[in-house]
């Protein structure tokens, strides 16, 4: 059975100013996710992503639709605690989601509201820490960490409610190459060694290659989804809409265009090379 | 051509004299010449925004000199004002300098500050904004109403619209979705061609360097370890592993296919470049 | 630079005095700082300030951050010394027109300056040797009882708590729309002081903006992690009563019964 069930939501955010302006940001959407997948979302500002997010752990309700969290309905008052303890969400700016002056009290803060008890808190808070791998910064001042490490804290926090499920929006957007693949490679571990849910929201297309699988939105729907390699060899389609292509996949789009026979299609450098020492042999 | 930036044993160092002391620009003497499309690249806190911010006054020195069009920028102290207008800076998202009232009136205030007034200042802004793509009718809204991206550009034509013989831009794609990339990396060369001064690139995106730039200063440990033209940097894949830095995927690729034996060229910079390559070899082997 | 203010900060350590217990650091400080008020002849004085002279070596803190603190209330002893001179009673010993200096004003000076001195000294080591964290939870704990009179007191120290949070980032942010708009011939040093306060508005505007942005994000944040306000909230770190906690209040009761002697015993000096 799946975990995060969608069906057919669709959302609208009012415009204050405006009465009349009113945006369909998410349109009669659908999306079904298991347990322990590794999920990607790309897509244009604007296509809706962040909105599907918010809808995960009940921050938004469908204006018509539901969604259904482990069986629970998001739009149950009752439920709304123990969803967002069972999906957490990560924002962009690791700055503004850290509630401490102190690393370790920070990933406490869940737990905290969730009313555990404190012992507990202290076990779950140094085995989250450890598995980001930010155990020897636990005494540390979050605005001395540099943005991969406090995103992994920021990471550490959700993991201290023990959610099933991590929906991350856009996390690698204010990052360097360095940061962005501590976050990653995080990221990875939790969900091969976890079996966690990932729902990663991004724009940097070297990361969503590593997911199970790959959607494209576009003005708040699914443009195009299945695995990585499906994905990415509509490389003409990708293009009309303005999205990048890994270079080593247009090389071998390119190829094929040129009536070179390239097989299975390259996602990253190894890949690539591999396909061109086919091609040369 | 004439150098307009020349650095001459330039060093700095951070906290001078307590405990916290750390050399963030050690010893860096380069020349950039006019009308060059110049990429920085470093990892974070290998000195490279230090390094910018002493190009147009932002940052004293603790040694060596700035030369600006062959003068000493700390010269004469009282006048430092003045090199801001001729070395503009960009820094990393731009956009939360925005204050005034409409955007028309926020891309005025360094123009404004330099004594424009009146059809010049006009002129200036609206060439900026045309170069950054912003559409008229978005000069008269407060810059708190636009979209992400079109804060950016209107930052961005703050700058631009002091007209500055030098501009340097610190990341000015960090945040953006592939198309906002995309778009204003365009512009940005765009403007360089038309106005044909020079541009300093700050950025961590090997792929946007290795399309713009004509020469790379790759920034380690607070020093310049690589000068050269853009190809002859990213021929060096490995010594820029070294220090923790990547090449574009598609130079990285061609890299490993020489490494196996097979003859193409280095440094290799886009995927056109990379299919010529190919094209080549496959004509030599007679297998088209 | 802003960030030179020491006052305020927190210097993590191990020391006896890190080492006691918030609540009772807050505690024995208000009964410290009445103390302090509570010197009327040189005897006490001089008890009191040796006792702060202690606290300070037992910290841990360097020296010079303490002195740090002083630099910022420089003027306000200054004047309020000054002012003390001239107010006292009794035999003058200098007279120039209506001023005139006597006795009991140099003592009433000298009084007020080390009082002022003793308890920004006293102050600043309890910010340096508490984490911020742990001061508002501390307040927290001990304004509970508040709460009867639906006082918001869990409400009061979490913003408290969180604006502690944001000081430094806050700091970096006002830096760098500084050298932003500094990088847009912004001309911050020159001019009258009306063209000098206007000029910070290219400044503060963005930085409120960017503020309210902050604030936006990290209230979404907080939802996400399931924060409901006080009521069923648990914390990690419990805060117990040790040894080091009945000393201190032990060391706090002797002063307070020295000064108290002194009192009887002394002849007040003002």
């Amino acid at each position: 059975m799946e975990f995060i069930s969608i069906d057919n939501i669709s959302f609208s955010y009012s415009d204050s100013e405006n009465s009349n302006l009113v945006k369909n940001a998410v349109d009669n959407f659908s999306l079904k996710i298991k347990k322990g997948e590794f999920i990607a979302l790309l897509g244009h500002n604007g296509c809706g992503k962040s909105t599907v997010a918010k809808h995960l752990n009940a921050m938004l309700l469908p204006d018509s639709g539901k969604v259904y969290v482990d069986g629970d309905d998001t739009s149950d008052e009752d439920k709304t605690y123990d969803i967002r303890k069972k999906v957490g969400l990560v924002l962009q700016n690791p700055d503004n989601q850290l509630v401490a002056s102190i690393v370790e009290e920070d990933v406490a803060f869940g737990p905290e509201n969730l009313g555990v008890a404190p012992d507990v808190i202290r076990q779950r808070v140094d085995e989250a820490l450890k598995t980001v791998d930010m155990y020897e910064y636990r005494t540390h001042a979050p605005y001395k960490l540099s943005g991969g490490q406090k995103q992994r804290v920021a990471i550490a926090g959700i993991l201290a409610m023990q959610p099933q499920c991590i929906v991350l929006d856009e996390p690698t957007a204010m990052l360097d190459p360095n940061g962005r693949s501590e976050v990653m490679s995080t990221l990875l571990k939790l969900n091969k060694d976890k079996n966690m849910t990932v729902i990663l929201i991004t724009h940097y297309m070297e990361e969503a290659v590593l997911a199970d699988r790959v959607i494209v939105m576009d003005e708040g729907r699914i443009l195009i989804q299945g695995t990585p390699e499906e994905v990415f060899s509509q490389v003409e389609l990708l293009k009309k809409h303005r999205l990048d292509v890994p270079q080593a996949t247009e090389l071998a789009y390119k190829l094929r265009g040129c009536g070179i026979k390239t097989g299975k299609i390259p996602l990253n450098d190894e890949d690539c090379v591999k396909m061109l020492e086919e091609v040369l042999k | 051509m004439s150098n307009i930036l020349e650095l001459k044993n330039l060093s700095y160092i951070y906290g001078e004299g307590t405990p916290f002391e750390k050399c963030a620009v050690s010893n860096i003497s380069l020349e950039i010449k006019k009308g060059e499309f110049i990429g920085i690249i470093g990892h974070t806190g290998s000195g490279k925004s230090t390094l910018v911010q002493m190009l147009n006054g932002l940052i004293k020195p603790s040694g060596g000199q700035v030369i600006f069009d062959g003068a000493d920028i700390w010269e004469n102290p009282k006048e430092i004002r003045r090199i801001r207008f001729k070395v503009g800076m960009v820094f990393q998202y731009p956009e939360y300098q925005l204050f005034e009232e409409t955007v028309y009136k926020d891309i005025s205030f360094g123009p404004s500050n330099m004594g424009k007034s009146g059809a010049e200042l006009d002129q200036a802004v609206k060439a900026a904004a045309l170069f950054t793509g912003l559409k008229e009718e978005l000069l008269y809204k407060s810059p708190f109403d636009l979209s992400g991206g079109e804060k950016r550009r209107a930052a961005i034509a703050g700058v631009i619209a002091m007209d500055p013989e030098v501009l340097v831009l610190d990341e000015p794609t960090a945040g953006l979705d592939p198309m906002g990339r995309d778009v204003l990396l365009s512009q940005i060369v765009q403007y360089h061609k038309e106005r044909k001064n020079t541009v300093l690139l700050v950025s961590h995106s090997m792929e946007d360097i290795a399309r713009v730039a004509d020469r790379i200063i790759v920034m380690n440990n607070s020093e310049a370890v690589m000068y050269d033209e853009t190809k002859e940097v990213f021929s060096k894949g490995r010594e820029l592993e070294k220090i923790g830095l990547r090449v574009p995927q598609i130079t990285k690729i061609m890299l490993k296919l020489k490494e196996k034996g097979y003859d193409v060229a280095d440094g290799i910079l886009n995927v056109d470049d990379a299919l010529a390559q190919i094209f080549s070899l496959l004509k030599k082997e007679g297998k088209i | 630079m802003i960030r030179d203010v020491a006052f305020g900060q927190f210097f993590p350590g191990k020391s006896i005095i890190h080492r006691v217990d918030p609540r009772a650091k807050i505690i024995m400080l208000t009964a410290f700082l009445i103390i302090i008020f509570c010197t009327f002849n040189y005897l006490s004085l001089l008890l009191v300030t040796l006792f702060t002279a202690t606290f300070i070596a037992l910290s841990g803190v360097p020296v010079k951050f303490y002195f740090k603190s002083l630099k910022v209330i420089v003027f306000i002893v200054l004047i309020t010394s000054v002012l003390n001179m001239f107010y006292g009673t009794g035999d003058p010993i200098w007279e120039w027109g209506i001023l005139k200096i006597t006795l009991n004003g140099i003592n009433r000076a000298i009084f007020i300056t080390v009082r002022i001195i003793c308890l920004i000294l006293a102050s600043s080591c309890l910010t340096f040797t508490t984490s911020p964290t742990d001061l508002t939870d501390a307040l927290e704990r001990l304004m509970k009882p508040l709460n009867k009179i639906h006082f918001p007191v869990h409400e009061i120290a979490m913003m408290m708590s969180l604006a502690l949070r944001f000081v430094p980032t806050l700091l970096e942010e006002t830096d760098k729309i500084t050298q932003a708009q500094k990088a847009r011939g912004a001309d911050m040093e020159s001019g009258n002081i009306f063209q000098r306060i206007k000029s910070f508005i290219p400044i503060l505007i963005p930085l409120f903006v960017s503020a309210f942005r902050r604030a936006y994000d990290l209230a979404t944040a907080m939802e996400c992690r399931c924060y409901r306000g006080g009521n069923g909230r648990t914390r990690m770190k419990i805060i117990h009563m040790t040894k080091t906690d009945v000393i201190s209040f032990c060391i706090l009761g002797f002063i307070i019964c020295g000064v108290v002697l002194c009192n009887i015993f002394v002849t007040a000096a003002i």
